[in-house]
């Protein structure tokens, strides 16, 4: 069956206060920049946000779940890997 | 003065009431949603309007009197916002050639001596210019589309564009505060609206309308059938059952 859709787009907003653009959602537009104008009118309308990416979901690829003990579970028992076995000299601030 | 802020008002609230009939119905959910917007951005600056003519008339008048209260004679909205929905192409075509209007119109007004009007024209502008480039994109895409999305534009643009005329015909309220620096001098803007308008339907590739017989009345009462039916709509409830409340 032919799909007639517009295509599906992942929606990241930064928000006012915040550095980086969170994940919010995702919707259905012709081309990048309908898709901004959509997620400006679907996930903005509250004052969510101050800027906002969108990626086509096709393009996203994501780790395979069954995978996820050959890839995380080895990192549980390196506990020095924390930079938490340094003695910090008093001078220093802000670490 | 009261005559000329309900005018303002009117506009707004029609237009507004017009895009919220889509509420549910719109082609996808996105684009629900985005018309839904902008019905309450419009809906908004109606209050503002309405609650200021509330000042201005002193008698007792609310906003909501105003909207729920007055038969279709007294509106005073120009005729190109109570037309129908018809199809999608036609609810752009109508936000369109009213937000291109209110585009120019609320940056002179902007500049009017009376200071409420001119905040009011303000910070409805930023409003407005989103207004313009949404239905601008959307007349841009469905002309320039297939061969049903142009046939449908076509037929869009040449039923609406009879209607603009009058929005560039001062009525005999108008006049009198044109003189004052109150009311926009609507000569001001008209070129400017008729080579905005022309090139987003000629970007369309559409053909331009010719030149048509403008209707015109509304802004003195005169309203095609459709306003009735959308006034019994919006004031049913307010009529039934008087200063019924949430």
């Amino acid at each position: 069956m032919q799909n007639n859709d517009w295509p599906l787009w992942e929606i990241f907003i930064r928000s006012k206060r915040g550095l980086d653009h969170k994940h919010v959602g995702s919707l259905h537009a012709a081309d990048a920049r309908t898709a901004i104008e959509n997620a400006r009118d679907v996930y903005t309308r509250r004052m969510e946000g101050v800027s906002i990416w969108v990626v086509e979901s096709k393009n996203i690829h994501a780790s395979n779940p069954e995978e996820a003990g050959d890839l995380f579970d080895p990192a549980t028992d390196k506990a020095y890997r924390h930079p938490t076995f340094y003695d910090l000299p008093d001078d220093l601030k802000n670490m | 003065m009261l005559a000329y802020v309900l005018h303002l008002a009117d506009n707004a609230l029609v237009a507004g009431h017009r895009n919220s009939e889509w509420t549910g119905h719109g082609p996808i959910l996105e684009q629900d949603i985005a018309l839904s917007n902008i019905a309450l951005d419009l809906v908004g600056q109606a209050r503002n309007l309405y609650q200021y003519a509330a000042t201005i008339a002193n008698d007792g008048s609310t906003e909501d009197s105003f909207a729920y209260l007055r038969d279709a004679r007294e509106y005073k909205n120009c005729l190109l916002v109570e037309q129908p929905n018809g199809d999608w192409a036609q609810t752009i075509t109508r936000q369109y050639f009213f937000s291109a209007f209110q585009q120019l119109y609320y940056a002179a007004l902007k500049g009017s001596a009376d200071k409420t009007l001119a905040s009011i024209a303000d910070k409805s502008l930023k409003e407005v210019h989103y207004h313009n480039k949404w239905s601008a994109e959307w007349i841009i895409r469905l002309g320039d589309g297939t061969e049903e999305s142009h046939r449908r534009m076509n037929l869009a643009v040449n039923k609406l564009y009879q209607y603009t005329g009058e929005l560039f015909e001062a009525a005999h309220y108008e006049s009198e505060l044109v003189k004052e620096n109150i009311a926009v001098d609507l000569r001001t803007i008209k070129e400017d609206y008729y080579e905005n308008i022309n090139k987003v339907i000629s970007t369309a590739s559409l053909p331009l309308p010719g030149n048509t017989f403008m209707q015109t009345g509304g802004k003195t009462g005169l309203h095609t059938e459709h306003l009735g039916y959308l006034l019994a709509e919006m004031q049913f409830l307010q009529r039934a059952y008087p200063n019924a409340n949430w």
